[in-house]
């Protein structure tokens, strides 16, 4: 492979010069090594253009070296897998990797849209909210459109995700956030005083700014040190190093969320394995240890590329050994940044000079210029020059009032560190301001969190390897784990001296938050018309709203507001650090739970029958059920239902229904509990009966309905709708265990135990004795209509329950068998009916024939009607109190103008009614006052040869027989009905009875 | 947040269903005439205290035990102080276990 | 009525916002603007003093003054106006209501967005780009088809779209792998989004300049009697004297009202809403999904923006839990599998004002002089505008706007709830 690298350093840094890689930035093919990240490849290569701003166009470069990067935002793959606005700065470099630049157009280099430059006047912030208002009508045609197109960042992939996601918890008694030097000293000693630790470390090796700057520890090298430290974490059991994990957000009672990258840095990820995985890591401690973010300055055009910070200098060259610019010039005002032009030195890089802006200049930073042959200058940089391809030369204004000029190809700037405050503050906990830094510290973290190191605002190596340490005992000693722990490793002390600098006044745009372009004209803008609060600043300019959340722009905004509003820094406060730290995909939250596996599946016991026998089938909550059962030669969905209903009508049908819900209610107080819990009474009930009951909620309003037989002195057997299961089940509980404590009753949940069937049509008997052992006596004296007991089956040494009550009107047995003989059972009954045409019907079918009944159910029972409204008002007991009777009172619930459930039979035999259609009087102009109710459901019945609806109608007992017209504007029909009792079929009810 | 359920241990609060204010207690449906019985329990159905701090709270094990709990939480960070079952749950869990 | 009064301006110290004032501007290099709004002090004493500068408490003066000619009113706020949940939302703009009283309320304030930035001469980005509720079943189906009838007898615009034709508008949808596949959508073309912040900005600059004093940083901590009437505020800034006193104050409601000493059918639960990175125009309108606990619009900005259920809990913490998060991102990778490499970028939480049924109250408290305006649940910000003209209403007449006029604080009592998820008195199930 031949190499592109023209600005790789011969050696030194961690990349693997034997492992060279291939990859394309907007198609033009370049190389790279193993342990490059996408931007230090690209700077190896000499790229130096990567990126556009947002508003303006303005041409970008790399800033920064980690996940705080504001400007190096590429499109990373293609087709189905393109992810827009990836950090080239911690892409980990793959062979094969595609990057494009974004947000240009028709090529970066030569980019149209730099044309809102010209504009640049115009869009200052917030311009948008003073005009595009008029014409009204132009904002959605022709304004918005525009604007649309122009904004967004990256583009996306607009197919399905092909990757996977997973989702895990773990669980430790110490988690460190960041493997830097804190983070490693803190893990070593957890770990050796015998704590479970998670070390958890966004980038891709662990050890922070050692992979960058030079140290010395305990008389090692930084790099010994490191790698003697990571031996002994991976020699500890009680450790686990999670690299490619950052930790992004500190949830209540422990838990954080730590996303893994694991196979972001492969072209797709490998068979069977996912791309991301989402840890909940529950921990009773957690240490802080995520460093700091270098920040930069604002002057005049300070966002050309070449522009770089100067930490991040060095770790290119340091870690990378990428060089950023031949000669390289440092603008800084504090101590540290002094650290690149050594750095710079040793690499045999040119130093232009040292820029440095604080009040008193140490003489021996004059000295070391001289022996390293550079111009010192006391001043700070004003303007730069270059375009795209890079800046050539700074402006300096000297302290003396004099001016110099700078040639340089690359500015390393340093305005000082910004402790990585964000996680410590997820619980709405404020930092505080240190003046003697010049930065914000971490203030009242979350219970059990601590924080060391940079993170804290202790810069110096010496005191985050003491740090880190100390955090680590307590942390360990904290949550039972004593083992001795070792000395903390030491190193040289330095100092950190800074003046604090946030902006150079000057011509020229200076820019804050370099992503969103928000410049220091903008927040001045904000503050003259009264966006002087940070949450107004924020909002009014979109400061720190970027992808890179602020990360190098909210305290140099706040602290540029501050001097311009003539407010402490301290008194201007922060906006709030909310999760996650870094962005974090989607889908990464979402893990398996999409498509098909987006919620669980639960399937009826004769699921595996009901599908080999091509039924159809539809979601039911979690449930898959039967709908209809088609047979060959038929058409439509229709004929098959019509079909089923005439087979029950007819002969015999039998149906699935163990989705209802089942509970069993047992004790000596069950019959007591059944009655505070239903409206009807179910004390009286005798065993060997089944009741239907209705259950209200407390206001007053129907809850569930259900028949529940009494099946022992002390056992009941609940059913409640397949809807409501989980739901009654846990009121039921809350009543026994809050309200009645003293009431000697139990609850179980039974759903899953039984397999029930309902059997119906006039020949049920017939196949019934075919299927019950010969002894059991199903006649109507001996089992009579809602009669319930245990029976036994033929040849089965189990004992089954039978039911003989009916939703479909006809004869009709509900039969209970151990769930694992559900698909038996269904067979049993296709052999046995076989020579009676015994028929399997689905939902439609069921529901057509509950129509037909004018029985109640989901769409009736939709938590707003009350048992009057659903005919049921006379099953309310007096005699005793129950749940709900109280609010069931209410002046309005007994309103006789309510709405109730009638039937609607369309006048002519092709009327075609919808459900979801609205009532009024015939006649009357449709409008919310003439409005009397709306339509519930709708079935096609075979038996009447016509549709037949439900409703709930205004009055509608009363006006039995009334012509009324049933309106549907959403589908243009309308429909003259006649409003009938809800039972249309076999009122009287003597057919279930036979 | 996390929730030490007596009966299975610490688990996550996703585990267990919220049902609010454990301060209102249900009405005796004997007392008073109709009008005062309508008021208390308007009062028990509607009125919450809505408490900015400590508040006790109804919570239920659906994922886990079915118990339901009373629990010590500050609505304002979420931490929660103490977590104890209903006064009907121990039966509750005794039987799941056979015991009476 | 409101449009015309709004544009007589009260000789305001501001320019009129305009492409010609920005360019004019320009040339001066922007230095010559002046506050959007005035940064007042107290005065000893106003007509009406409303608590809370939230979008409806800003929206409650401007129509004061604009409406009915109230213009001595003080909109008092403990932090930085349009801080709290007017902030926090999702933006959304709907009226799809089901049921009477919450029909015709949510029209008007759709008629009041349709025409908001030329009362209030403020680009508030009103967007009609259309909402689609997604639905998986024929139960759903029927559900929606008897809200969109509502809704064309109020006149509103509503269509039942089958999945053919949803195909068509919104192909990028998951319909051949879902769990609970998509059969169709109840679509309003109306429904849309606006810039949540500048309604807040737009209401402060136009009640402004019309004499109301917004007073920022002004926490009430009292209320002040004269008999059994409220005659006014104790605040952080001092006594407020007030004829009357109007609460907006969302999921503070019920903290106010302890003040005032009695209690409401309310509680304070955390509601929590995201933003992803920005990309490139993806989803046109807005978006919800009927099985799952999602909805989605994507800004101007290029961020998606959106959200699911409230937490679950009773909360004034303004931040939520992680198994909402992935709930919510579980909805949206159900319905838009293409969004998985799209990077969530911030979270946050309102505190939402749940009230028993799920529908806000806009009445006379129990206190002689103090009105209510609470309940929003999630409902709020699209509320906006018409919260804002019923509850000034409200207080100019003493009489409830007839668009409100079921949004009584006694329908609990009388049992006249309005419950559009017949959920209960259970403010987490609504």
């Amino acid at each position: 492979m031949a190499t592109t690298q023209t600005h790789r350093l011969a050696e030194g840094g961690i990349v693997d010069r034997m492992k060279p890689l291939s990859f394309t930035f907007d198609g033009a093919t370049h190389t790279g090594y193993v342990g490059d990240t996408l931007a230090s490849a690209l700077i190896a290569n000499g790229v130096r253009l990567v990126g556009r701003s947002f508003k303006y166009h303005r041409p970008r470069g790399i800033l920064t070296a980690g996940s705080e990067e504001p400007n190096a935002l590429a499109e990373l793959r293609s087709g189905a897998r393109r992810e827009a606005n990836s950090r080239m700065t911690t892409t980990e470099l793959y062979d094969g990797l595609e990057a494009a630049s974004q947000n240009r157009w028709p090529s970066l280099k030569r980019d149209l849209l730099a044309i809102n430059q010209l504009g640049a006047p115009f869009f200052v912030a917030g311009f948008y909210y003073k005009t595009f208002m008029w014409p009204a009508r132009f904002w959605e045609a022709v304004y918005e459109p525009m604007i649309r197109r122009a904004a967004g960042l990256g583009d996306t992939a607009k197919l399905p995700d092909p990757d996977h996601y997973e989702k895990a918890w773990a669980h430790c008694d110490v988690l460190v956030a960041g493997a830097g030097p804190a983070g490693i000293s803190a893990a070593l000693a957890a770990g050796r005083a015998g704590a479970r630790v998670i070390l958890a470390e966004e980038d891709f090796i662990a050890g922070g700014r050692l992979l960058s700057d030079d140290a010395v520890i305990g008389g090692m090298s930084g790099a010994e040190w490191l790698a003697g430290a990571l031996a002994e974490l991976a020699a500890m059991d009680n450790v686990r190093l999670m690299l490619r994990s950052a930790v992004f957000g500190a949830y209540d009672g422990g838990t954080y969320g730590v996303v893994e990258r694991v196979n972001d840095h492969m072209p797709t990820p490998p068979a069977h394995e996912p791309r991301q995985r989402l840890w909940r890591v529950v921990a009773k401690r957690c240490i802080v240890a995520m460093g700091a973010i270098e920040r930069p300055v604002a002057f005049a055009n300070n966002d050309r590329p070449g522009v770089m910070m100067a930490s991040a200098a060095r770790t290119y060259l340091g870690r990378f050994g990428a060089v950023p610019g031949r000669r390289i010039a440092l603008f800084t005002n504090n101590s540290d940044g002094w650290k690149t032009v050594d750095a710079a030195l040793n690499a045999g890089i040119e130093i232009a000079a040292v820029i440095d802006a604080r009040d008193e200049l140490p003489t021996e930073y004059l000295a070391r210029g001289r022996a390293g042959g550079f111009r010192v200058l006391h001043g700070v940089v004003g303007d730069v020059t270059g375009g795209r391809g890079g800046i050539s030369k700074a402006k300096v204004a000297l302290k003396d009032g004099g001016t110099a000029v700078v040639e340089a190809d690359c500015l390393a700037v340093s305005g000082g560190w910004n402790p990585a405050v964000g996680l410590t503050c997820n619980q709405r906990g404020r930092p505080v301001w240190r003046d003697d830094i010049a930065a914000f510290v971490p203030g009242d973290c979350p219970a059990g969190m601590t924080v060391a190191g940079a993170a804290n605002g202790d810069f110096s190596l010496s005191d985050c390897l003491a740090g880190g340490h100390e955090a680590g005992v307590e942390a360990a000693g904290a949550t039972g784990h004593a083992r001795k722990a070792g000395q903390a490793a030491r190193a040289g002390t330095d100092t950190y001296a800074l003046t604090a600098l946030w902006h150079v006044s000057g011509k020229g745009k200076a820019f804050v938050d370099q992503q969103n372009d928000v410049t220091v004209a903008d927040i001045r803008l904000a503050d003259t018309e009264g966006f002087s609060s940070v949450e107004h600043l924020k909002r009014y300019t979109t400061l720190g709203m970027a992808t890179d959340q602020g990360k190098t722009s909210n305290v140099n905004g706040l602290a540029i507001m501050a001097g311009i509003s003539g407010r402490t820094i301290s008194e201007t406060g922060t906006t709030i650090y909310r999760p996650p730290y870094v962005p974090v995909a989607i889908g990464t939250f979402a893990g398996h739970h999409r498509g098909e596996n987006f919620q669980p599946v639960r399937l009826t016991p004769s699921h595996r029958w009901a599908a080999a026998r091509g039924a159809a089938f539809v979601d039911v909550g979690a449930w898959k059920r039967a709908q209809w059962y088609p047979l060959p030669g038929e058409k439509t969905w229709l004929e098959s239902v019509n079909r089923e209903v005439l087979a029950v009508r007819n002969g015999v049908g039998f149906c699935d229904v163990s989705t209802l819900g089942k509970i069993d209610v047992m004790g000596p107080d069950a019959g007591a509990f059944l009655d505070r819990v239903y409206i009807n009474t179910f004390s009286t009930l005798a065993v060997g009966k089944a009741r239907y009951g209705l259950m209200l909620r407390e206001d007053g309003l129907v809850m569930d309905d259900g028949t529940t037989a009494r099946l022992a002195e002390d056992h009941y057997f609940m059913t409640t709708t397949t809807a409501n299961a989980a739901l009654v089940m846990q009121h039921l509980e809350f009543c026994r265990q809050v309200l009645w404590p003293e009431l000697d009753v139990q609850l179980a949940s039974a759903t899953d135990q039984w397999a029930q069937f309902s059997i119906a049509g006039p020949k049920t008997r017939e196949v019934l004795r075919d299927i019950l052992d010969p002894s059991e006596d199903i006649s109507n004296e001996a089992f009579p209509f809602m009669g319930a007991g245990e029976v036994h089956l033929r040849g089965a040494d189990f004992t089954a329950r039978l039911f003989r009550i009916s939703f479909s009107g006809e004869l009709a047995f509900e039969i209970s068998v151990p769930r694992g003989f559900g698909e038996a059972l269904a067979e049993n009954l296709m052999r046995v009916g076989g020579p009676l045409g015994i028929t399997p019907y689905g939902t439609e079918a069921l529901g057509v024939m509950r129509l037909e009944k004018g029985h109640a159910a989901g769409a009736e029972l939709n938590g707003t009607t009350t048992a009057g409204d659903l005919g049921l008002g006379r099953m309310m007991s007096a005699k005793k109190d129950y749940i709900g009777r109280v609010m069931a009172g209410r002046e309005a619930l007994i309103d006789p103008g309510r709405q109730v459930l009638v039937g609607l039979k369309p006048v002519a035999k092709s009327g075609r009614l919808f459900s979801g259609g609205h009532v009024f009087a015939k006649g009357a102009q449709p409008g919310p006052d003439t409005d009397d109710g709306y339509v519930t459901s709708v079935g096609f019945s075979p038996v009447f040869g016509q549709y037949l609806g439900l409703g709930l109608v205004a009055r509608g007992r009363e006006r039995i027989g009334e012509i009324v017209t049933v309106r549907d504007p959403l589908r243009n029909t309308a429909c003259d009905c006649e409003i009938a009792g809800p039972a249309f079929y076999d009122p009287d009810g003597g057919r279930q009875r036979g | 947040m996390r929730l030490a359920c007596p009966f299975c241990g610490e688990r996550d609060a996703s585990e267990f269903t919220y049902l609010g204010d454990a301060a209102p207690v249900r009405p005796d449906a004997a007392d008073g005439d109709a009008r005062a019985l309508h008021d208390s329990f308007h009062d028990y159905v509607y009125l919450r205290d809505n408490v900015a701090g400590v508040m006790r709270e109804w919570w239920y094990h659906s994922g886990g035990c079915r118990v339901w709990l009373t629990v010590e939480r500050d609505t304002r960070t979420h931490e929660i102080h103490t977590v104890e079952p209903a006064p009907g749950a121990t039966a509750a869990v005794k039987a799941g276990r056979g015991e009476r | 009525m409101a449009a015309q009064r709004g544009s007589q301006r009260a000789g305001g110290m501001n320019p009129k916002y305009s492409v010609f004032a920005l360019v004019k501007h320009a040339f001066g290099g922007h230095r010559g603007w002046q506050r959007t709004w005035r940064d007042a002090s107290p005065k000893d004493h106003y007509d009406v003093v409303i608590i809370g500068g939230g979008g409806h408490g800003l929206a409650t003066a401007w129509f004061l003054a604009s409406e009915f000619g109230i213009t001595n009113v003080a909109v008092v706020e403990k932090g930085w106006i349009g801080g709290g949940n007017a902030g926090r939302n999702t933006t959304i703009i709907r009226s799809n209501y089901l049921l009477p009283g919450n029909t015709g309320f949510y029209e008007l304030s759709m008629k009041l967005w349709e025409r908001m930035e030329q009362d209030l001469n403020y680009n508030t980005m009103v967007s009609q780009r259309g909402i689609i509720n997604l639905f998986h079943s024929d139960g759903q189906r029927d559900a929606f088809a008897r809200r969109g009838n509502q809704m064309r007898i109020h006149g509103i615009d509503a269509e039942l779209l089958d999945a053919v034709q949803l195909r068509r508008m919104a192909p990028f949808l998951d319909f051949d792998n879902a769990r609970f596949p998509i059969q169709g959508g109840l679509f309003q073309r109306r429904g849309g989004t606006a810039r949540h912040d500048a309604v807040v900005w737009g209401y402060a600059h136009a009640a402004s300049e019309l004499g109301v004093d917004i007073i920022q940083n002004c926490a009430v901590t009292g209320f002040c009697r004269e008999g059994d009437r409220i005659a006014g505020v104790e605040t952080t800034r001092g006594k407020i004297g007030a004829g009357k006193v109007g609460m907006a104050v969302a999921g503070s409601s019920s903290l106010l009202a302890a003040m005032a000493g009695f209690r409401l059918p309310i509680e304070s639960h955390v509601l929590q809403a995201f933003v992803s990175e920005g990309i490139k125009p993806l989803l046109p309108g807005v978006i919800t999904f009927g099985a799952g606990h999602f909805y989605v619009s994507q800004s101007d900005k290029g961020g998606l923006v959106f959200g699911g259920d409230i937490d679950g809990y009773n909360s004034y913490a303004q931040r939520g839990n992680l198994p909402v998060v992935e709930d919510v991102c579980e909805g949206g990778m159900a319905i838009l599998p293409m969004i998985g490499r799209i990077r969530l970028l911030r979270s946050w939480g309102g505190i939402m004002d749940m009230s028993m049924d799920g529908s806000p109250i806009i009445d006379f408290s129990p206190v002689d002089g103090l009105y209510l305006n609470a309940g929003w649940c999630y409902g709020g910000f699209k509320a906006t505008p018409a919260s804002g003209l019923t509850f000034a209403h409200l207080i100019a007449r003493d009489e409830p706007h007839g668009e409100a006029a079921r949004f009584r604080l006694d329908r609990f009592a009388r049992g006249a709830m309005i419950d559009e998820k017949g959920a209960g008195a259970q403010p987490n199930l609504h």
